[in-house]
């Protein structure tokens, strides 16, 4: 067996990081499970505590892999093959938080189309309007429910519409430093990405804004019924993502300023810009179906 | 160069780690897989043990060793710890032997995260299984969570339950994005798509469903989570959700969840059946089609588990026809090995009596399966014993029979000895005999209407149940002659094997590499003819 014109396998060497990945996936899961339960009991316990230690954990090893990851991708050891292999995994990925958001936008089509209708007697259902929910009219956004929750629905212009432009700059910006990078241009590189960042990060104070906005001054809240389940566990989500992606994208230009990446090897930077715009085009749905529609 | 890589084209150098390290630390697909099987086999005693509880209960009518409650706990927990504890690792940690060395790949493409994917498992399930010593109990909701008994009626431990099953699902979707990669990305050059083994190719989709449907189950359990815990009502009709809407979100997972716990195993069976017929397999192409077709028609058939729900008339039309459909990329897969055994020069080593059990005893779980399918005849056999029979037709003596199969059939390849044949035959026919004995009778307490999880039954049950529990018994006894097997296959106490091992065995694994295979499979990709 002589096959001498082909690139070298690669194996990774052993690594720590992942057992203690494990681990603090471990902790994260025993102490939000036991967080949870104090909040609802109003009792005190340890949950808080192994969660943050959970989380500290988890921040450890992502730094000790990355920096293991990026000190043998700065010596030139991972192949063109690994790079693919990369690649591929990120947009794996990213196709399972797709169908994460899926199970989600599923849940809003179904109570919308569905349940909503059909306690107000839709289809074959006017018995169980009569009996069960009786004087209660289908509606959406629901803004009082068969329960007689009242709650105010919120509308897409204003704040969401600025949110929704300021991510779609940051999508064409974002795209911009990748061209940079890919030119080799850094200034324009390092200003685009501090613009991606800066309207990330806009767009997470107003959605702050927003929220406080809703609990505040329309009543809607987590358990304004099913609007306001799937407007903030959908917007909620989506927010958590972005802040993900902040960071990601925070960590990228520490690593610009640095001087990594070269026109041809920039994996990581591809990476978050991939998860950048995902995590726009799943505010586009958002903004569709949650707020116009 | 520096000690954080290896080049496999100069790894004369090749450190083997050991210690506990080896295992806390691998980057090693064997060693990964090997982690897996073991954890898979210590699941399914586990499990077993519960099974075994919740036989004993039922050996004769009336409440006598457990309380109603813990008898929940223990059908929940048993078939939470089959699914995800033993079958899905049990396939993971083969695909992890396996597929490298079918493909000439020297390990899987990212074996960081194949690490990471693997120890998240022992904490999941540490975590589950501690919940029962909880006050209030563990989950006690089926395996299958529906709201609201597990949003109104469910004890505080769910929440330990949900952040559990949020993490294997992690686990598992990083071991598909590994596999997934893998195939993609790391096959020998001329290793073409159609010249992948049928495990191979079975798998890949698999991965595929994996990606799709675990993070579905992700959110149907945060929305348990929020529903029990921060006061949201998706499920609950007041706020203007549907209990039912569970189901649908459930279901969506859930039946892609059924496939993915058998392409794996349609796989191995033709690996096998080829081998041991000294033929080829009788049509290649028409398997890829099929195990595509099936993952394909997997969505959108989940509402045939809720036929009872007061779906709309289309609704159930449109869901029982589509499962009908299912059955025929399903025949396809069984006409295929049919014809493959056919006047092939047939022996019957122990992989092989598996495989045959498979095609057998698969095939009646899939003919109850089109039974449970015809929507007004479902109505009367929904939750009843007979649908326990169903799946545990294709899950026990479909799924895990052909896991055993794979382990007896490519055991020497891993260890370079033949197990003990004689104590696998006494394996292979306890176990054939006592899980007919323990499952077939299901059907028949099922359609004359014995319901399923429930502690005690009506008296015209009885004889029946006493025989299912001592096929039970007897069932659960049998895997410990399958420990016996693997200790000692595992302590190397067989013949050594030629590389080949069986006669009839063609693929990489069998004619490239020696036995034991060596621990990276392959350093430079070997050629394809
Ligand atoms: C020919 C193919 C199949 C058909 C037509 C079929 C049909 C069905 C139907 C209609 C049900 C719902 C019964 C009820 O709850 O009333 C069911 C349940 C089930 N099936 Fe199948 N099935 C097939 C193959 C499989 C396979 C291959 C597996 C797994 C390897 C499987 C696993 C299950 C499980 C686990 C359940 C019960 C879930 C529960 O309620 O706990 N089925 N099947
Ligand atoms: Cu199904």
């Amino acid at each position: 067996m002589s096959s001498p014109v082909y690139e070298k396998y690669y194996v990774p060497a052993q690594s720590p990081w992942p057992f203690v990945g494990a681990v603090a996936l471990f902790l994260i899961a025993v102490g939000a499970g036991n967080l949870v339960i104090e909040l609802d009991k109003g009792s005190d316990g340890h949950g808080g505590k192994i969660l943050t230690l959970g989380l500290i954990t988890l921040l450890f090893m992502l730094i000790g892999w990355f920096h293991n990851q990026i000190n043998e991708s700065m010596q030139g050891m991972h192949s063109a093959q690994l790079g693919r292999s990369y690649r591929q995994g990120m947009a794996w990925f990213i196709f399972s938080e797709v169908m994460f958001f899926a199970a989600f936008f599923g849940a809003l089509f179904y109570a919308r189309v569905f349940a909503v209708p059909w306690l107000g007697g839709d289809s074959n259902n006017a018995m169980t309007n009569e009996v069960l929910w009786p004087g209660f009219t289908a509606m959406w956004p629901l803004e009082t429910t068969p329960g007689g929750t009242q709650t105010e629905a919120m509308g897409w212009f204003g704040l969401p519409m600025a949110n929704t432009i300021v991510l779609l700059i940051s999508s064409v910006t974002c795209h911009f430093a990748h061209v940079a990078l890919e030119q080799g241009n850094r200034a324009r590189l390092k200003l685009m990405m501090a613009l991606t960042i800066l309207l990330g990060v806009s767009f997470l104070v107003l959605q702050g804004e927003e929220y406080i906005h809703a609990y505040e001054e329309m009543g809607l809240t987590l358990q304004s019924g099913v609007y306001g389940n799937t407007f903030f566990l959908l917007t909620g989500f989506h927010g958590l993502h972005v802040t993900l992606g902040t960071t990601i994208l925070i960590i990228l230009f520490l690593r610009i300023l640095k001087g990594h990446f070269s026109p041809a090897n920039h994996f990581a930077f591809q990476a978050g810009s991939w998860y950048w715009h995902f995590v726009d085009v799943v505010w586009v749905m958002l903004f569709f179906f949650v707020y116009i529609l | 160069m520096s000690e954080a890589t290896e080049h496999l084209d100069h790894a004369h150098s090749h450190h083997h780690p050991s210690g506990i390290k080896r295992w806390l630390y691998t980057t090693n697909h064997k060693d990964i897989g090997t982690l897996y099987l073991w954890f898979a086999f210590i699941m399914f005693l586990t499990g077993g043990a519960m099974a075994m509880v919740i036989r004993a209960e039922l050996f004769q009518p009336g409440l006598q060793i457990v309380e109603p409650n813990f008898f929940n706990q223990m059908t929940t927990v048993h078939g939470l710890i089959m699914v995800f504890g033993a079958v899905m690792p049990a396939f993971t940690g083969l695909a992890n032997w396996l597929v490298p060395m079918m493909i000439g790949a020297p390990d899987m493409a990212l074996p960081r995260m194949n690490n990471w994917s693997f120890w998240i498992l022992p904490f999941a399930f540490l975590i589950l299984l501690s919940s029962l010593f909880l006050e209030g109990g563990g989950p006690a909701f089926g395996w299958t969570f529906y709201a609201p008994l597990s949003t109104q009626y469910s004890a505080d431990s769910t929440a330990l339950f949900v952040f559990s099953v949020h993490i294997m699902g992690a686990s598992s979707i990083m071991g598909a994005i590994n596999v997934i990669v893998t195939i993609f990305n790391m096959r020998a050059p001329g290793m073409t798509w159609m010249k992948l083994p049928l495990f191979v190719w079975t798998w890949l989709i698999t991965a595929f469903l994996l990606i799709a449907v675990m993070p579905v189950l992700a959110g149907a359990v945060t929305m348990v989570l929020t529903d029990k815990f921060f006061g949201t009502s998706f499920f609950n009709a007041a706020g203007g959700g549907d209990p039912v809407m569970f189901q649908h979100i459930f279901w969506f997972f859930g039946h892609p969840e059924v496939y993915i716990m058998i392409l794996p195993a349609f796989g191995i069976i033709s690996q096998i059946v080829p081998t041991f017929s000294r033929k080829k397999l009788f049509g290649y192409a028409s398997m890829v089609y099929a195990t595509a077709s099936i993952a394909l028609l997997s969505f959108i058939v989940w509402a045939h588990h809720m036929f009872t729900t007061g779906m709309p008339l289309v609704g159930e039309m449109f869901f029982m026809f589509a499962t009908m459909l299912i059955s025929v990329p399903t025949g396809v897969k069984v006409f295929n090995w049919v014809a493959t055994m056919w006047r092939g020069s047939l022996s019957f080593e122990v992989p092989m009596l598996f495989a045959i059990a498979f095609i057998v005893l698969f095939t009646i779980g899939g003919l109850s399966g089109l039974m449970l399918a015809i929507t007004p005849v479902d109505f009367q056999y929904h939750d009843t014993y007979f649908v326990v029979a169903h799946f545990h037709y294709v899950l026990v003596t479909g799924a895990v029979f052909s896991i055993m199969a794979a382990v007896y059939y490519w055991l020497p390849k891993w260890t370079g000895h033949m197990f003990d044949v004689t104590l696998a035959k006494w394996h292979f026919w306890c176990s054939l005999i006592s899980v007919n004995v323990l499952f077939f009778p299901m059907h028949f307490v099922g359609l004359a209407g014995m319901p399923r999880r429930i502690p005690d039954y009506a008296l015209q049950f009885a004889d029946f149940n006493k025989w299912i529990s001592i096929g039970g018994f007897a069932f659960g006894l049998s895997q410990l002659i399958f420990l016996a097997v693997l200790i000692k296959a595992c302590r190397k106490q067989g013949v050594p094997v030629d590389d080949r091992v069986w006669e009839g065995a063609e693929g990489l694994e069998w004619q490239e590499l020696p036995s034991p295979a060596p621990y990276h499979s392959f350093e430079t990709p070997p050629v394809i003819k």
